[in-house]
């Protein structure tokens, strides 16, 4: 297939993708702040959405100081942030649009239908009311984005372009998710058990749509290496590390067939650190190293896999 | 309803009194029939649903110079344009022989150039821009210049057809025909019921073998492609839809590159051989070595390969010369040259206004004239006499005065009209017809065409671009309809016709139509 092909299909997968991980941010956040807790303020409250953004900056620039209703403008609704959830469903759009050929009229209405359902969000203060409803909705449309092509797509390199980028996209998400909780939740004495760690605990557990999961497997009471554990190494799991590692690289062998591309043996060895590590030891190094880490490699595999296949000069 | 307008001739009524009292032209009856029947409010909610669809499926064009996420409908008619079968048979066979003489023209005109020797054109022709000097003596595969060209039609009576003008670079609308078809089956089935129109659907695979008959190398199993200027082209929903029709790659100059006299696509596998591209980019914007050098649309020494038979592109270069305004006066002439046949269809009668006595009369004769760039496409830079203001005709004479030979001038046609559905309801509106000719092994259309339509009263212009909107446009497999709503016995005698007509339609298919 064309290259500029498997580039926007691979785009158009990670947009949507990251819609619905800024989706899922933004709800956990907006069910916190409705959790009494004195010991916070609303900026702290609301700047580990940003943080997993990761466009701090830009933010700061725009609206100064940082509150819940401008948080949520931001993140959801600002043609400005590159990031919101505006600009990625409009770039997951715009990239299905150049190649609507390359996949089923189905997986191409689907998204096409979407962005014309987004018109009944614009110019809603979400802030005040309908962030859960418009979060809802997301991931509702992330969900069937995915169902239509896993139900109509031919099993050809298409597919797995798409695949591709859903789980690039995934795997960088979970790990900053998790990567900016811990940092902030994990208290300097480990003192931890009170309510409201419970509640920030199964917080990030539903953001993942993880707690149902970690009760089912642990069935004991919510624990930070535990929660890192279910999201770094449970292959079960299917928002974890390793579950993204086990979808991308038996994809990346597929479609490098004899070629040695640098993108296979990366992929190849993220993926054994992550089957064979143990928790223990990801502890002992510390759990921000190795997420950082981690997050570096995720990222240098999207570039190798950029050269190797989707860039426009690879002939 | 509204009533016909007098002067004019009307696809589906007779005469110009209320539509439900009218009486209506045989092969509308049955619809008139069927519109009795129906509910009074149906044909407009009909109407927002295929908006809505159409707006689902992204069926949407770009409007230059607006911001994006400015992606527009072309407006839907949900009342079809009707044609006879006896009808089309004669349009069809017109437009096959224009189409085999204009692609005579252009083999010759770029290489032993007969007819300006016979002085049935003048020389003059060589100097027109569209002519492309880089072509001449280049062999195209079976001598095809246009592969798919486009015969713009007008009718102004009931036997009286006229060209308005030939589109043989890179015409475009024929996913209109076939996506109002689809739509038209969908909202009204039951009309479908009633009269054998016939299908349009193979286009994509006409098209699709025409092109591969025409490859050069691997002629075996040919790798076609379409290139498209990209997503921001107005057309571009149409590039799509007819490269997943036809199952090959869309294309754009960036996926393209030329190596060894050879072009290649650039795959995730690696570089892949191309032996025919189906373009829809215009010449001045395919290779920025040799024509526009400021194009982002092209690829860098495509002409070379072409011209040395590494490539083959559909339509040619240089097919411009015979569709401009200044050409199309002789197309009869070059029937009778190329083809030693009578013309089967009529140009419009036309003023050269090179020519100083023409020039004087169209001059004097401006508010009853349509006066046209001779370059010009789509709408642009035309004056409509008889709707221009005082002021409007004036600025137009002093453009004229100024180079005289840009412009042809044509009486103003009394365009036939067909009923539309409009905010009053239905009324007549302005029509014309682009049916699609397509050249290859063979040459042939299908029975469909673009039905353009002027939504503004009393308008004149089509053009999307001008705000028209298209319908779907039925072509009847048998002249026998099913007059009133149906016993089963006339359904069954309608059903035997139909058979019939359709092998008959089939073996039409197997012969060669040149």
């Amino acid at each position: 297939m064309l290259s500029r092909t498997a580039d926007h299909l691979y785009w158009m997968a990670r947009y949507i993708e990251r819609a619905e991980n800024m989706a899922r941010v933004l709800e956990v956040t907006y069910s916190m702040s409705l959790v009494p807790n004195a010991a916070q303020s609303e900026a702290a409250l609301w700047l580990p959405a940003l943080e997993i953004a990761g466009n701090v900056d830009l933010y700061e620039e725009e609206y100064g100081s940082v509150d819940a209703a401008n948080v949520i403008h931001y993140l959801s609704m600002d043609v400005n942030n590159p990031s919101s959830i505006y600009n990625a469903l409009r770039n997951a759009r715009e990239n299905a649009r150049a190649v609507r050929v390359d996949m089923t009229s189905e997986t191409w209405e689907n998204i096409n239908a979407l962005w014309l359902e987004f018109d009944q969000f614009r110019g809603a203060d979400l802030s005040k009311t309908g962030l859960r409803e418009f979060c809802d909705w997301v991931k509702a449309r992330s969900h069937l984005f995915r169902g239509v092509c896993f139900g109509t797509m031919l099993r050809d390199d298409a597919f797995s372009f798409v695949r591709l980028g859903t789980f690039i996209e995934r795997a960088d998400n979970t790990a900053r998710l998790l990567d900016v909780k811990y940092h902030l939740l994990l208290p300097d004495e480990e003192e931890v058990g009170g309510a409201v760690d419970y509640y920030e605990w199964s917080a990030v557990l539903r953001s993942v749509s993880a707690f149902q999961a970690y009760q089912k497997i642990f069935s004991d009471t919510i624990e930070p290496w535990r929660v890192a554990e279910l999201l770094v190494l449970r292959r079960d799991m299917p928002r974890s590390l390793h579950a993204c590692l086990d979808e991308i690289t038996p994809i990346l062998e597929q479609l490098s067939g004899r070629r040695q591309v640098e993108c296979r043996r990366l992929a190849g060895e993220l993926h054994a650190k992550l089957r064979y590590g143990k928790m223990q030891d990801i502890f002992q190094r510390g759990l921000h190293e190795f997420l950082s880490d981690f997050i570096d490699s995720n990222n240098l595999l999207g570039a190798e896999i950029q050269r190797a296949f989707l860039s426009i000069n690879a002939s | 309803m509204q009533k016909s307008t007098e002067s004019f001739f009307d696809e589906m009524q007779l005469d110009a009194v209320d539509l439900d009292e009218s009486r209506v032209r045989q092969i509308y009856s049955a619809y008139q029939n069927w519109l009795k029947d129906i509910p009074h409010h149906q044909l407009e909610s009909k109407r927002q649903e295929a908006e809505l669809l159409f707006r689902r499926v992204g069926i949407t064009f770009n409007v230059y110079g607006e911001e994006d996420g400015a992606e527009r409908l072309i407006p839907f008619d949900v009342i079809p344009r009707i044609i006879s079968a006896n009808e089309w048979e004669k349009l069809s066979a017109g437009a096959i022989q224009r189409v085999k003489a204009l692609n005579m023209f252009l083999h010759d005109i770029y290489h032993q150039q007969e007819i300006i020797q016979a002085g049935i054109i003048p020389s003059s022709i060589l100097a027109n821009s569209q002519y492309r000097p880089e072509m001449v003596g280049v062999d195209v595969p079976r001598q095809i210049y246009a592969h798919v060209a486009g015969i713009d039609l007008v009718r102004t009576s009931e036997s009286q057809f006229y060209v308005l003008e030939d589109n043989l670079r890179t015409p475009s609308g024929v996913s209109y025909m076939l996506e109002d078809r689809k739509m038209m089956m969908r909202l009204f089935p039951d009309l479908f019921r009633r009269y054998s129109v016939a299908p349009v659907d193979h286009y994509p695979q006409v098209l699709l073998k025409n092109l591969r008959a025409v490859a050069q190398t691997n002629s075996q199993e040919p790798t076609v492609v379409l290139l498209s200027p990209g997503a921001y082209n107005s057309a571009y929903f149409e590039h799509a839809f007819l490269a997943q029709q036809m199952g090959i790659e869309l294309v754009e100059g960036t996926d393209l590159f030329v190596r060894n006299n050879a072009v290649y696509m650039r795959t995730t596998q690696g570089p892949q051989r191309v032996d025919v591209i189906y373009r829809r980019i215009d010449d001045d914007y395919i290779d920025p070595l040799v024509f526009n050098p400021n194009s982002m649309l092209g690829v860098p020494g495509l002409l070379s390969v072409y011209r040395n038979g590494g490539v083959t592109l559909a339509n040619a270069v240089g097919t411009g010369v015979a569709d401009d305004k200044a050409t199309y006066i002789y197309v009869p002439e070059m029937i009778k040259f190329y083809l030693n046949e009578e013309p089967l269809l009529e140009n419009v009668p036309t003023y050269e206004l090179s020519k100083e006595e023409d020039l004087q009369y169209t001059l004097a004769h401006l508010h009853e004239l349509v006066v046209k760039e001779v370059q010009g496409s789509g709408g642009y830079g035309m004056l409509v006499g008889p709707a221009a203001t005082k002021k409007e005709i004036e600025e137009f004479r002093l453009r004229i005065v100024s180079k005289p030979a840009n412009y042809i001038a044509q009486p103003t046609l009394a365009l036939s009209t067909c009923p539309t559905l409009v905010e009053a309801g239905i009324a007549p509106r302005h029509v014309d017809l682009r049916p699609f000719v397509l050249s290859g092994k063979t040459v042939t259309l299908v029975p469909g065409a673009l039905c353009r339509v002027a939504l503004k009263a009393g308008s004149l212009v089509v053009n999307s671009s001008q705000g028209g909107g298209t319908k779907d446009t039925w072509v009847l497999e048998a002249e026998v309809l099913e007059d009133t709503q149906g016993s089963e016995t006339s359904r069954e005698t309608k059903q035997a016709t139909t058979i019939k007509t359709k092998q008959k339609a089939k073996q039409k298919i197997a012969e060669p139509a040149c």
